[in-house]
């Protein structure tokens, strides 16, 4: 038998099916038309389906930010048939030159343009009651259409800052293909930080359409379609009531108040004075946000995480720590002092307490020259030189949370500020390392080139009543459809002063409420043993902020509170009632002292400026 | 001794030329495919690109080993490779790792290889031997039933992993055999049954349409043979007939079965009573007419039964989809439209390399595997992929050139089986990112990524080019 015309059979076998193969693609590729899917094609539209935006709940379910919906007015350009411009006008309650002009702006030069197909916004939100009278009109209209679209409802007017706010993107967002103009994203606090959470998924439809415009159907039966999915609501750790009566006490102060539960680093409260209505930066009018971007008080600024202020005599804590964990402390070393802190022609002032104290007895009393002659003592401390014992000095300080981010979810967060070695090279330029304890020793009193947010403090509060570790403070609680938080939140964060240090201090605290001479004696909840640390912090502003950090109660903590009164007075003065009611509120949810609340709503920032005038 | 400069010089270079063009095509559109702008550089070995870089860089020197080795080698122990490739099947089926349903893996720490593709080398070897020894004796029963063993053993223990793909690989020898003077009979009555095969899935009440049609075929082909029009036209009356009674009896009794089953009824007794008097009147051909029939509807009515038992759910899945039967858009037929929608949306010049917004935003799973046709078809349009398949055609035609060049039955058996290999590859794994095949699982020769299947593909292509390259020397 000869085989040998089977090659050929074989060859050209192999030949047919590559042209089959061709052909297939030829068709594919070059004929049809079915699987050209593209935004651009004039034989499809792509309508996006906006999710709802995820909704907020406080720490008790009470809601806070939820939806409400809105509708934009769209129009596509090349269906616009001539009509009553009044009446559109008068219904949608805009000048008919408004529509004119917009018209013109929309309507691309070129008729055939691709732009006269795709659906461009005519005016945006609409409310529900305009929707509803122009719905019975829109008939008349060629071309228009109405989208639903959701914006923002503040059930409650509180806590602007950490919420954030949403608004349309801008140019550099939109690089994120997600976005297109005209989306909304959030663009400050938690709904910028849990924007993807909350944001949900685009849906996207796409139709056939036909030279006219007119839907025909789904494009390949909706096989490309896909559904628009809800965003997870948050639960965040905020409890809103006590937010709310925060906000009420400190109403015509400005400074900031933050409040955690120290078992679990949950902020239980976050306030920034003064704030301003959330529901200000929702809606059309914009013109709002202006307004309040040139207020003088600054309403926009998040006084919370923002603000580097000096710590005052809050910091002395945190100074008390360091020389314990250096070993040139000990909480029985005592200090005498005589109305301030000498050496040679330099002094510092101090108040008059009695004399000497020791480590518990000088944070109650405020010691300055105590804490002046045991930060000099770390400083000194031979045979390593300044520069040296102040890195180690830096080192604690950091660790207790101050000088960096603690990575709060707050987009805004700042650090505050430790200063480096090189910032003090730098400063006593020209001779670097001519600078010695004495001249770091306004440190040691929680002033100088030292600040710390509200919230670090707070954090610092919350570490001393754990007894020496911290979570990172933050702010959410739950995602919906998530089991956990992020797991860097429920990580223990221990620093570089042993635990055992903590008890003199946490003394100290308690003796500054409730010992002889104690700076905060006359804040003192009736029944709550609180612990708490006020400070004058002097700063180039004008008179001094007032400040306070405390946690209560003292055997098993469950609140831990930071508050900044600037330019008012003293820290027992503003600060300490402030966080004595804040205690008493959550605790007990109530308090039993109006005549303190009563003069905490009586403040005048500009009664004290006249004082310090 | 001058044997490397031989080798150098006996080598096929046309075929090493396009080999590699293939391999770098592949490279380019594997990073076209899993691109992203964080690990732009294509040399970054955590992506699939830089990977396959590896793999390619390894497949050279393999390459390169393969054409080292001495040509009597792949002769002589084409049985024991043979043997140790089906140990390694059986082996795998017991420690293997599961992937998409099929247990054809080997893990070895993070390196998975399936053994299946180098085993495909082993069977054409061991072919090429036995073909090599017994050469023009193919329509012997005892020969037949050896080559079946030969080709079957490796198909039925890969068809045990469920791993259908490379299974059907293995009808690739079909042709093979072919060449080597297997009656074209089998081939036609292989094609016959597919077309079968798909009908009686396609259609319902199919087997009954087959039933007369195949009946009314046994009338025509025996018409044709023994042109005796009478009796055929006798049967055709009598099953007029019988249909029409049957069909007032059921109108009259309550209409209690369809129209099909009337058809059925009535060609049923026909074909008895035409088979009994064909019988007893000795007419010539009506044995093989009727054996033909028997077998044909026996076949079609066992495609439900092996469809139903023998296939898992998601092979049954794709041919139902591909057969448009069931609608699964999110499923598999969800990967087809993607791949027809990335494809025809290439037009003729492409969208460009690295614009492919399907490819871009992974709309095609698998697509740097098995759906690596895809980013071709995207990219470079119509142009790039006629490029594409023009180059295959060339190679395997260019191939069995080579084949028919060799002076030995071992090297054109072998070198026929390269060429069959990989012509089913390519064409059903072009087939099924164009919608013209179900969606079965296999790689692309030299193009997709993969280090297990550029090995072997680079393996198998080399043993052809080393015999090749020294045909002149006796080869048993």
């Amino acid at each position: 038998m000869n085989l040998d015309f089977r090659k050929y059979m074989i060859g050209a076998f192999i030949i047919l099916s590559g042209l089959v193969l061709l052909g297939r693609l030829f068709f594919l590729q070059i004929i049809d038309d079915t699987y050209k899917a593209s935004g651009d094609s004039n034989s499809q539209r792509w309508v996006r389906q906006y999710p709802a935006r995820g909704q907020i709940f406080d720490r008790n379910g009470l809601p806070i930010v939820t939806n409400q919906a809105a509708y934009d007015l769209m129009i596509i350009p090349k269906d616009i048939q001539p009509f009553d411009t009044a009446e559109l006008a008068n219904i949608l309650g805009i000048s008919k030159d408004v529509i004119k002009t917009t018209l013109r702006r929309l309507t691309p030069k070129q008729k055939k343009s691709l732009l006269s197909y795709k659906p461009a916004i005519f005016l945006k939100q609409l409310s529900a009651e305009t929707y509803a009278v122009l719905q019975e009109h829109l008939y008349k209209y060629k071309g228009f259409s109405v989208q639903a679209r959701t914006l923002r409802n503040y059930v409650r007017p509180i806590a602007p800052h950490l919420l954030g706010y949403v608004a349309e993107v801008d140019s550099t967002e939109i690089k994120d293909p997600y976005y297109k103009i005209g989306d909304y994203i959030g663009k400050s606090g938690i709904e910028q930080f849990y924007e993807k959470a909350l944001r949900g998924k685009m849906g996207l439809n796409i139709y056939q359409v036909d030279v006219r415009g007119q839907i025909k159907g789904s494009f390949l039966n909706g096989d490309l379609d896909t559904m628009a999915v809800v965003g997870s609501n948050l639960t965040l750790s905020i409890d809103a009531e006590l937010q709310t009566y925060a906000e009420h006490l400190m109403g015509k102060m400005r400074g900031a108040a933050v409040a955690i539960e120290p078992a679990t680093g949950e902020i239980l409260m976050m306030v920034s004075v003064p704030n301003y209505d959330p529901a200000l930066l929702v809606g059309r009018v914009r013109s709002d946000y202006l307004k309040l971007s040139h207020n003088l008080g600054k309403p926009l600024f998040d006084r919370s995480v923002m603000s580097a202020y000096p710590p005052g005599s809050t910091f002395k804590v945190a100074q008390g720590l360091a020389g314990l964990q250096h070993g040139t402390l000990t909480p029985h070393s005592t200090c005498g002092c005589t109305g301030g802190y000498t050496v040679g022609r330099f002094h510092m002032g101090c108040h008059a307490h009695a004399s000497p104290l020791n480590l518990p007895q000088a944070i109650g009393n405020s010691c300055n020259s105590y804490f002046a002659t045991a930060f000099r003592r770390i400083l000194d401390n031979k045979p390593l030189s300044t520069r040296e014992n102040y890195l180690q000095w830096r080192e604690y300080i950091l660790s207790l949370g101050f000088g960096e981010k603690l990575g709060i979810d707050l987009p805004q967060e700042l650090s505050g500020k430790i200063p480096s070695a090189e910032d003090y090279d730098r400063k006593f330029f020209p001779t670097p390392e001519s600078w010695r304890s004495l001249t770091l020793v306004s440190l040691a009193i929680g002033q100088g080139e030292i600040g710390n947010t509200v919230v670090q403090m707070a954090n610092f509060a919350a570490l001393i009543a754990n007894g020496g570790y911290f979570y990172t403070p933050h702010l959410i609680k739950k995602i919906a459809g998530r089991d956990t938080v992020p797991p860097q939140y429920a990580e223990k964060r221990f620093t570089k002063v042993d635990t055992s240090h903590f008890e003199a201090v946490q003394e100290g605290m308690y003796y500054a409420v409730t010992g002889a001479g104690g700076t905060a004696k006359w804040v003192a909840i009736p029944e709550i043993e609180m612990c708490g640390k006020t400070g004058t912090a002097q700063n180039p502003h004008g008179i001094n902020h007032s400040t306070f950090m405390a946690y209560a109660p003292r055997n098993y903590p469950k609140i831990a509170v930071a508050v900044y009164v600037e330019n008012s007075g003293s820290g027992a003065s503003w600060a300490a009632p402030i966080a004595s009611l804040l205690i008493e509120k959550y605790l007990k949810g109530e308090t039993a002292r109006p005549w303190m609340e009563n003069r905490l709503l009586s403040f005048n920032l500009y009664d004290n400026h006249a004082e310090a005038n | 001794m001058q044997r490397p400069t031989n080798l150098i010089n006996g080598i096929d270079w046309v075929t090493v030329g396009l080999y590699l063009t293939l391999v770098l095509a592949g490279w380019i559109n594997i990073y076209a495919a899993v691109f992203d702008e964080q690990n732009a550089s294509i040399f970054s070995i955590s992506q699939r690109y830089g990977k396959q870089l590896l793999w390619i860089v390894t497949a050279v020197s393999l390459a390169v080993a393969v054409c080292l080795i001495d040509t009597r080698f792949f002769s002589s122990f084409a049985y024991p490779i043979y043997g140790i490739g089906i140990l390694l099947l059986i082996a795998v089926l017991m420690i293997g790792k599961e992937v998409n349903h099929s247990k054809s893996w080997f893990e070895i720490g993070s390196l998975q290889i399936q053994p299946s593709e180098f085993v495909k080398i082993a069977t054409g070897l061991a072919l090429a031997k036995y073909l090599g020894n017994y050469s023009g004796k193919l329509m012997q029963t005892r020969n037949i039933l050896i080559l079946a063993a030969i080709i079957g053993s490796p198909l039925i223990l890969i068809l045990l992993q469920h791993d259908l793909g490379s299974g059907l690989v293995y009808l690739a020898f079909l042709i093979v055999l072919y060449r080597e003077g297997l009656h074209q009979a089998v081939l036609l009555f292989g094609m016959l049954a597919v077309v079968l095969f798909v009908l009686s899935l396609l259609m319902q009440n199919v087997q009954v349409y087959l039933v007369g049609g195949l009946i009314l075929s046994g009338f025509a082909a025996y018409q044709y043979k023994s042109k005796q029009t009478k009796l055929t036209l006798k049967g055709i009356g009598f099953f007029c007939a019988v249909f029409v009674i049957l069909f007032f009896v059921n109108l009259l009794t309550g209409s209690r079965f369809d129209i099909h089953e009337l058809l059925l009824g009535s060609a049923i007794p026909v074909f008895v009573f035409f088979v009994l008097f064909a019988a007893f009147r000795r007419l010539p051909y009506v044995r093989i007419i009727v054996l033909f029939i028997i077998c044909a509807l026996v076949f079609t009515f066992s495609v439900d039964f092996v469809f139903d038992n023998a296939l898992d759910i998601h092979q049954q899945k794709r041919i139902l989809v591909m057969l448009g039967k069931e609608s699964d858009p999110k499923g598999i037929e969800y990967n087809v439209i993607q791949s027809k929608i990335a494809i025809g949306s290439g037009g003729f010049f492409g969208k460009g390399f690295l614009q492919g917004t399907q490819t871009k935003f992974n709309f095609v799973p698998e697509q740097s595997t098995d759906f690596i046709f895809c980013t071709v078809g995207e990219e470079w349009g119509f142009a790039g992929a006629f490029v594409i398949v023009t180059l295959f055609v060339t190679l395997l035609l260019r191939l069995i050139f080579l084949a028919e060049r060799q002076r030995s039955v071992f090297g054109r058996v072998y070198a026929y089986s390269v060429v069959c290999i990989l012509f089913v590859h390519f064409f059903i794994n072009v087939s099924m990112t164009v919608d013209l095949m179900p969606v079965i699982g296999i790689p692309l020769p030299f193009f997709s990524y993969g280090g297990s299947s550029l090995w072997a593909f680079t393996i198998l292509l080399f043993i052809l080019l080393r015999l090749d390259a020294s045909r002149y020397e006796y080869i048993r």
